[in-house]
């Protein structure tokens, strides 16, 4: 066998190892607001949606950095955790639809560390904002057009 | 039944160039096939001629398509939905083009654009490689040109058309004012367009001119990698192992050229107009776009090895294989929307995943068993390479380059696996880390091999020739690193020792490479500058890795915000980011003292500039940053922020807003309190005290307005903040026709409300104090220095030359060798 062929092979083989052992042990997981919860400490990735009943909590001219809201499940609102996110507003939180939260559940709230506000499709909510327009566009020239004498 | 103020002639004839073009690109690459199989002269040029004509005929489809979809834009047509999901009658003529390719549409038509301009060239230069070669083009021609089609077969969608109408797109169904009767279930009334007056505009965050321009260019990238990929599979085919290396090699290193300054050109807008605050987070479009790139470098370097030594060609051709399969697998990654979660960027998913996949297994699997077939077949060096030679450590340098690609993409492939296998893993705690941590050892050995390489000669280096001339190169790079990691103050410790380690490996590395590089120059090739392309391009890529060490390393958060928080930060806790200003207000950030000053509107549309006034405390340095966003934009209710940055030659001062006044979550909830003040008092707030000077009223009031018991009382205050400044206002109390109209004076720094209630006949005065956040104007900010980005950017633009001297290079090697025919 070829010096080259050798390292060749210790090379690939290192590679492959890597890969696999960083999707094993350096990777996290999708867990649930329960899971989170009895998994206190542990780092996580958790879809939650904002709960819109609760207050969200960000007073920029107090801390610019402290944010705070209520997180429910996606598909079952009766689970809930209060969530501290300590880097400043999240842009567009109000309208997200969906919330990827990533930290770890801490005493009595979940410490998170990054979030992606998500929408299942960019392109449906758009088409969704797009619609909204329409119809407020064209109800607005509707009301005009029945309110002036024919 | 007919509709008022349609125009519907552009759409049909862009359907008929789309099915058109679908056809000839069909039957170019049947004839170009033909051709290519055929046995006698004749035959060959025959078919030849026809399959020229047939991929002319699909070049000026192509075009057409491209000409009608940009009228329809341009003039508004917002009938179409493209047009109208996609532009808005205050978009910018400069933006037209970036909103051509927001959709995915226009995007695969830049794409075929790009394939149209490579076949004619290729028609024109390849000669006896035509016909196998524009084979392969055409067929891909189709596999684009069906993403647009949009037709309807048995029932499955093949393509989305981007000349749908908006009436058939299903966007008015759910409109009554648009139907008949308002009821949603009869049909459209045919003066609908009458109120469909503006498009739903391009997304903010592409209104920005590098968004023009850098997807034409990656776009280019991408399509050319497609051009070295079919040689290989000509050489395989025609059973010309090897001789395809020649005319193949200007392409791939065009290619190189490209798809790096495309991806780049990428990056560059991401650092302008994104506010993820950087060039680079190791998203999956970046590291998709990424790949290909790493493999073709592989590719070239393997095809270099061949030319001057035998060795590598079976790896080239899997190198181009491979370069090609990822762009198809990365086209399938970022517009299928299986990343889903993974990536902050969102996909549009237009339900063609099958076919996406399908346009990569269509060209990847084949080509891997074409190759295995004849694998035998291709020529290899029964003689090993010697461990002092330049193709063993360029062999190991091109296999590091794609290893480090297979594990960028494998990560990026997780939402892959967690599909294909079931399972929920997810990207880990810190993400970019998990790529640094690793892609570092890859720029210390790239790096280092970088360096060394030109000066190790082909087949064997004796070791006395390699020192005599590496060793000054070698010794000025241990000085000048040594000083750049004892003076640079390059000190990323919060990934602990060990990566700070490997970062200072690397950056000496990178020195290493640009030094050593930059002297072969002279030593190896006696400074003839048509030779040295390769050497500056390995100039070019030291300067980027550099670039990007440093850049990375010693960024700096320049807004840490000290003055609010209630806890002192842990050790391995974040900075906090954010800085709140209030208007008018000077504010202290590290050597900085920030105000803002001013906010402004863009005539047209709802974006604010707001200006910051930065102002360095030694005083030398003063400038003013706009950044800007758009609020509450087309219904997308919350901000989209775009950054500002003051560049120096050796570092950025970079800056973003993140949030602003929101008039609904602050509600004015505080109330006037009352005080009784004679002049002369002083009255404490929470940010001061103020002080009444005196009250008077005013006479000869017209009564016309003031009645005929008018009064007039003025109460001038002046108003000392703890930060220093004096205001002087001047509270009105109006006595109008008998009733009291009191007029609140605001001071918006301060927060306070005043309003002059009552005048007792002794002169004292009943004052209302508010003070309340509700009406400050304040924007809260990140900001941040980059040291050394201009490093990158230069280093990227001699890359690129450096490959195009290469490039040229090798084309004229190419035209004196071949005899004209």
């Amino acid at each position: 066998m070829k010096k080259i062929h050798i390292v060749l092979l210790v090379l690939i083989a290192g590679a492959i190892a890597y890969l696999i052992g960083s999707f094993k042990f350096a990777s996290s997981t999708y867990e649930t607001i329960s899971e989170a919860k009895s998994n206190p400490g542990k780092f996580v990735h958790v879809a939650v949606r904002l709960d819109t009943l609760s207050p969200v909590v960000y007073n920029p001219t107090k801390d610019a950095n402290f944010l705070s809201f209520q997180a429910i499940g996606i598909d079952s609102p009766d689970q809930k955790m209060q969530v501290i996110y300590r880097k400043g507003e999240i842009p567009n939180l109000m309208i997200s639809e969906r919330l990827v939260l990533k930290g770890k559940y801490e005493n009595d709230h979940f410490e998170c560390k990054d979030v992606q506000t998500k929408c299942p499709s960019k392109y449906k909510d758009d088409m969704k904002v797009a619609e909204k327009n329409v119809q407020n566009a064209t109800q607005n020239a509707a009301a005009t057009e029945n309110s002036s004498p024919k | 039944m007919g509709y008022i103020g349609e125009h519907l002639l552009p759409g049909q004839l862009g359907h008929f160039f789309i099915v058109l073009s679908l056809v000839a690109s069909l039957a170019a690459t049947f004839s170009f096939f033909r051709s290519a199989q055929s046995k006698n002269e004749t035959d060959a040029a025959y078919w030849k001629k026809l399959a020229r004509y047939a991929f002319i005929t699909e070049v000026v489809s192509v075009l057409a398509i491209f000409v009608i979809l940009f009228y329809i834009i341009h003039s508004h047509l917002f009938e179409y939905k493209y047009a109208w999901q996609h532009s808005s009658l205050s978009l910018e003529f400069k933006y037209m083009l970036a909103c051509f390719w927001e959709g995915q549409e226009g995007s695969f038509l830049l794409w075929s654009i790009w394939h149209c301009v490579l076949g004619l060239i290729l028609m024109k230069t390849s000669k006896k490689w035509e016909a196998p070669v524009m084979t392969v083009l055409s067929f891909a021609q189709f596999c684009l040109a069906t993403m647009i089609a949009g037709i309807y077969i048995f029932g499955w969608k093949m393509g989305s058309n981007p000349f749908i109408l908006l009436r058939d797109s299903g966007v008015l169904d759910n409109a009554p004012a648009l139907h008949l009767d308002f009821d949603v279930n009869q049909a459209l009334r045919p003066d609908y367009m009458s109120s469909i007056k503006d498009g739903n505009d391009l997304n903010p965050l592409l209104q920005n001119y590098w968004m023009v321009i850098h997807p034409p260019v990656l776009f280019m990238g991408f399509a050319s990698t497609i051009v070295p990929f079919a040689f290989a599979m000509t050489g395989l085919w025609k059973k010309k192992f090897g001789e395809w290396t020649k005319p193949a090699l200007p392409w791939a290193l065009f290619s190189a050229a490209v798809l790096g300054v495309g991806i780049m050109m990428g990056a560059r807008w991401a650092y302008e107009s994104l506010t993820f605050g950087g060039y680079w987070a190791w998203d999956p479009v970046e590291n998709a776009s990424l790949v290909p790139w790493l493999v073709m470098i592989s590719g070239i370097h393997t095809l270099l090895i061949y030319k001057h030594s035998g060795h590598s060609l079976r790896a080239t051709h899997i190198f181009f294989i491979i370069s090609f399969g990822l762009v198809l697998y990365s086209t399938f990654l970022t517009r299928s929307g299986i990343l889903g979660d993974s990536s902050v960027h969102a996909f549009t998913d237009l339900g063609m995943n099958w076919q996406l996949l399908a346009f990569m297994l269509v060209f990847v699997v084949p080509s891997l068993i074409f190759f295995f077939s004849r694998y035998r077949g291709i020529p290899t060096m029964q003689k090993e390479e010697s461990g002092s030679s330049r193709e063993f450590w360029m062999f190991i340098g091109s296999l590091v380059f794609f290893l480090s690609a297979l594990v960028i993409i494998g990560k990026t492939s997780l939402p892959v696996f967690n599909k294909i296998f079931g399972i929920k893993k997810a990207p880990p705690e810190d993400p970019e880390f998990a790529y640094n941590s690793i892609q570092v050892y890859v720029a210390v050995i790239i790096g280092l091999l970088t360096a060394i390489g030109q000066y190790l000669k082909y087949k064997e280096t004796s070791a006395k020739q390699f020192w005599k001339k590496i060793w000054i190169p070698t010794a000025i790079a241990v000085i000048a690193a040594s000083a750049v990691l004892a003076f640079g103050n390059i000190n990323y410790t919060k990934k602990g020792p060990v990566f700070l380690g490997s970062v200072w490996l690397a950056v000496a590395a990178g020195i290493y490479t640009i030094i050593a590089n930059a002297a072969y120059i002279w030593l190896g090739i006696k400074g003839k500058l048509k030779l040295s392309g390769g050497s500056i391009a390995h100039v070019g890529f030291g300067m980027v890795l550099l670039g990007i060490l440093i850049t990375s390393s010693k960024k700096e958060v320049l807004s840490t915000n000290t003055n609010s928080i209630a806890t002192p930060l842990g050790p391995n806790e974040d900075p906090r980011e954010n800085l709140t200003l209030i208007k008018g207000v000077p504010s202290d950030m590290g050597n900085y003292t920030l105000t803002y000053e001013k906010d402004s509107a863009h005539p047209k549309k709802q974006l604010w500039f707001y200006s910051i006034r930065f102002q360095s405390k030694d005083g030398k340095e003063d400038f003013v940053l706009k950044p800007n966003a758009f609020v509450n934009y087309k219904g997308n209710e919350g901000l989209m922020a775009n950054p500002s940055a003051k560049h120096y030659w050796d570092h950025d001062v970079f800056t973003y807003v993140t949030s602003l006044p929101n008039p609904e979550r602050q509600k004015d909830t505080a109330s006037f309190k009352t005080n009784k003040l004679k002049p002369g008092d002083s009255l404490f707030y929470s940010g001061g005290y103020m002080i009444l000077e005196k009250v008077e009223s005013k006479d000869s009031l017209p009564p016309e307005i003031f009645g005929k018991n008018g009064s007039l009382y003025e109460a001038p205050l002046k108003i000392h903040s703890k930060t220093g400044s004096i205001y002087s206002v001047t509270s009105r109390l109006a006595i109008v026709k008998g009733g009291a109209l009191a007029l609140p004076d605001t001071i918006t720094s301060e927060g306070l409300v005043l309003q002059l209630q009552k005048v007792n006949p002794d002169q004292s005065i009943e004052l209302g104090v508010k003070e309340s956040d509700a009406i400050l104007k304040f924007v809260t900010l990140k900001a941040y220095k980059y040291p050394f980005i201009n490093l990158l950017w230069f280093g990227v633009i001699i890359t690129a030359i450096g490959i195009i001297i290469s490039m040229l290079r090798r084309i004229q090697l190419n035209r004196s060798n071949i005899p004209p025919s």
